[in-house]
């Protein structure tokens, strides 16, 4: 039964990660993307995907799809109809499965995160519906795989697991507003594992889209800099296995990291603007650390929203300061998107992923294309690769619709 | 756990806008016209059932937040209010926190269709007035800056079951104090698209359009009150569990009911979708009502009516107990149980 729920322990159980797949434009896996994470790779090229002559902005950060996808339950017929984003949320969550080793199961709950899903289906369904309306071949996949919730079917039918999935559209917060709701559902007692994440494929629908509201950057995205002009978007995907500390430690899996707080918080003062002195963004780190018991001194790296936009930059900013307080005169803090793009629904996920990997390994992700910092960062803008002690990490997600919602991560040692 | 009980209901739906019109429609029991849709290239028959323009025209729809957006937000923030009713106005306050989970399936087809379609002209003059109305949460966004509330908001995209898991999430919420109060509202809006898209797969499903709205809060109702008695898990169509063996699994899980509950069911007079459903309660002797035969496939919105007239028939005295059986398009079966 969803409700009642089982009864819950006296205390939450401690929620840990075993396993992890990340897509991005610097690569399939977490070694090409810790590798280009660290080194603050810049990925951004010229759009192949779909015709963007007729844009301001010619640039994204495209993932170069293998020309196989890897093998699981799917039969050959069903994975040609899956759409991009489909190929890019199974290729990190076959990586995140292999890791963690589960076996299928009855009740593992899937929580995902995504802006629009099968969107380029829905552009071709779209579009041969005007061009030739009598001509219904390939039209019924499309509408099936266009939808949302397959996809999230797709992985358990991959797999080899029932269970719920709930997919969360809260714009550019989705993969972070999908893992804080996992970690809750580990946290409740309703379940002992979660597969978790955010994807997202770039389209022509949501870049024009972007670009219209001239939020692209038609030089280059530098989060955080005083010049910047924009946003880079980018594609992608990062999968999550969540699992309680107990369940792990009897199954002897390996631990990559732990989950410790999740806070999220709805900002109104506008559709696709924040408040100028980020409320909710403030809101949601104020709670995150709440539930994870801890203060903003004990955080040693924020991984920002950090769109480059003009608005997000100086809002987040100005929230990182009422947040943080003295702390922030020394918390380093980096905005990866400089390196990947906006991944929209994914971004939440991925910069998740990126906290981990720079847990694990200890380093510092930097913001590589900024030249001047805009005074309003009253903390210091990682720039360089650089090694760090780190014990806890914050990651911020932000997105139209004033959602926002902040995670944040322990080193497992 | 305390309890939780249903603090408010409300209903825009193709009989009118409030829970009375769709009451009302349902004990006529006459379907809905479906208006004709206009296909673009094609003049094949697309049908759907019509939200009709509100009269009087409600005050909200002047909010600056409302001025561009499509029926859906419209639809939304008009059943939210209804459930609301006398306690809009302490979220706005800030005396209750309140939580909004949004449910969809199509969401904002209407903005994101006509969006596209500029951009497939010219995307340089593709309307940057229009692009923010096509996001999923869009909706759940201007309802919450109508409200005043900055409390988690959450939008939920599924197929029509996903409604039942929003009212556990917001059970879940109220539980833990995260928040005093939830609306849970699932909303569509029609469009020749979507009725194409439809078409594909069940040609005599007639769409409908609306909203429903569940307010929620924590064990404070009374002895009349309406309570939410249980959800069962969503069982998936997967390849290894076809949607008849998904359904009687709800269906099972559903064991305790008396013979006198009501059934509100989601048939919709189309073989090929309802067999599953009508096969899950076949043996089901006690009374039952099927308001998509009358409104349309609502999606989101539907399996949100179906909650509402069954929380409605309570609170009328017709039953102690009512069953909501949804066996959704292409995702999962899911019940749900309320009581007196």
């Amino acid at each position: 039964m969803l409700f009642p729920p089982r009864q819950s322990a006296q205390s939450p159980p401690r929620v840990v990660i075993t396993g992890a797949g990340i897509v991005t434009a610097l690569g399939l896996g977490w070694q090409a993307n810790a590798d280009g994470f660290r080194a603050g790779r810049v990925a951004f090229r010229p759009v192949t995907l779909f015709d963007v002559s007729r844009q301001r902005v010619k640039l994204a950060a495209e993932v170069d799809l293998p020309a196989e996808l890897p093998k699981t339950r799917l039969s050959r017929r069903h994975l040609q109809r899956l759409d991009r984003a489909a190929k890019l949320l199974l290729l990190a969550a076959h990586e995140a499965w292999q890791q963690a080793g589960w076996p299928p199961s009855d009740d593992l709950p899937v929580v995902l995160g995504t802006t629009s899903g099968g969107m380029t289906l829905g552009q071709d369904y779209f579009r041969q519906a005007l061009q030739t309306p009598r001509t219904q071949r390939r039209q019924p996949s499309r509408v099936l795989h266009y939808e949302v919730q397959q996809q999230g079917l797709d992985l358990a039918a991959a797999f080899g697991f029932h269970g719920p999935v709930t997919t969360i559209a809260n714009a550019c917060a989705s993969g972070a507003n999908a893992i804080g709701h996992a970690w809750e559902l580990l946290r409740r007692g309703h379940a002992e594992r979660a597969l978790t994440g955010g994807y997202d494929a770039l389209c022509q629908l949501v870049f024009a889209g972007f670009d219209s509201l001239q939020a692209l950057s038609p030089t280059q995205c530098r989060p955080f800099d005083a010049q910047r002009d924009g946003l880079g978007l980018g594609e992608g995907a990062a999968v999550l296995m969540l699992e309680t500390l107990a369940h792990a430690q009897r199954r002897g899996a390996q631990i990559l990291g732990e989950i410790v707080g999740y806070g999220a918080a709805t900002d109104v003062h506008h559709l696709t603007q924040p408040h100028p002195q980020g409320d909710a963004a403030f809101a949601a780190m104020t709670a995150a650390c709440a539930s994870a018991s801890v203060s903003p001194e004990q955080i040693d790296y924020v991984n920002a929203h950090g769109t480059g936009t003009p608005l997000n930059d100086s809002a987040e900013a100005a929230a990182i300061f009422r947040w943080a307080g003295a702390r922030a005169a020394t918390l380093p803090v980096s905005s990866t998107k400089s390196s990947v793009g906006h991944l929209l629904g994914a971004a939440g996920a991925v910069e998740t992923l990126v906290c981990l990997m720079a847990l694990r390994e200890q380093w510092l992700p930097p913001t590589s294309t900024l030249r001047t910092p805009d005074p309003v960062c009253t903390f210091p803008v990682v720039r360089t690769p650089s090694a760090a002690h780190l014990e806890y990490a914050l990651t911020n997600s932000f997105g139209f619709g004033g959602a926002n919602a902040t995670l944040i991560l322990r080193r497992w040692s | 756990m305390s309890e939780i009980v249903v603090a408010g209901i409300g209903a825009v739906s193709p009989a009118g806008w409030g829970v009375t019109a769709l009451r009302e429609a349902l004990a006529r029991g006459e379907p809905i016209p479906p208006a004709k849709l206009t296909r673009p290239g094609w003049d094949v028959s697309l049908r759907a059932r019509r939200v009709p323009p509100p009269e009087p025209r409600p005050s909200f729809l002047a909010h600056a937040r409302l001025r561009r957006t499509s029926p859906i937000a419209h639809f939304a923030v008009g059943a939210a209010l209804e459930a609301l009713g006398a306690e809009t106005p302490l979220a706005s306050t800030g005396a209750r926190r309140l939580g909004i989970i949004l449910c969809v399936m199509t969401g904002c087809v209407v903005y994101s269709r006509r969006f596209y379609e500029e951009v497939w002209k010219d995307p340089a003059t593709a309307s940057p007035l229009v692009f923010p109305e096509t996001v999923f949460n869009s909706p759940a966004s201007h309802l919450a800056a109508l409200l005043g509330t900055s409390a988690i908001n959450y939008t939920l995209v599924g197929d029509p079951g996903t409604f039942l898991q929003g009212l556990a999430l917001a059970a879940d919420w109220l539980a833990t104090g995260r928040v005093e109060g939830c609306l849970v509202v699932g909303t569509e809006e029609g469009d020749w698209l979507l009725a194409d898209a439809f078409r594909h797969f069940a040609r005599s499903v007639i769409l409908g359009e609306g909203a429903g709205a569940v307010y929620l809060r924590r064990d404070s109702g009374g002895e009349s009150a309406v309570r939410l008695d249980a959800i069962t898990s969503p069982q998936l169509f997967l390849p290894n569990q076809p949607r008849a063996q998904a359904a009687q699994q709800m269906r099972a899980e559903l064991n305790a009911c008396a013979p006198d509950d009501l059934l509100v069911e989601g048939t919709q007079d189309c073989p090929r979708y309802d067999a599953a459903e009508l096969a899950a309660w076949r043996d089901w002797t006690g009374p039952r009502v099927a308001p998509k035969r009358l409104l349309g496939e609502g999606l989101s919105a539907a399996s949100a009516w179906q909650c509402v007239l069954a929380i409605d028939a309570l609170q009328r005295g017709r039953a102690r107990a009512a069953i909501v059986s949804v066996v959704g398009c292409n995702q999962q079966a899911i019940g749900a149980r309320f009581r007196i």
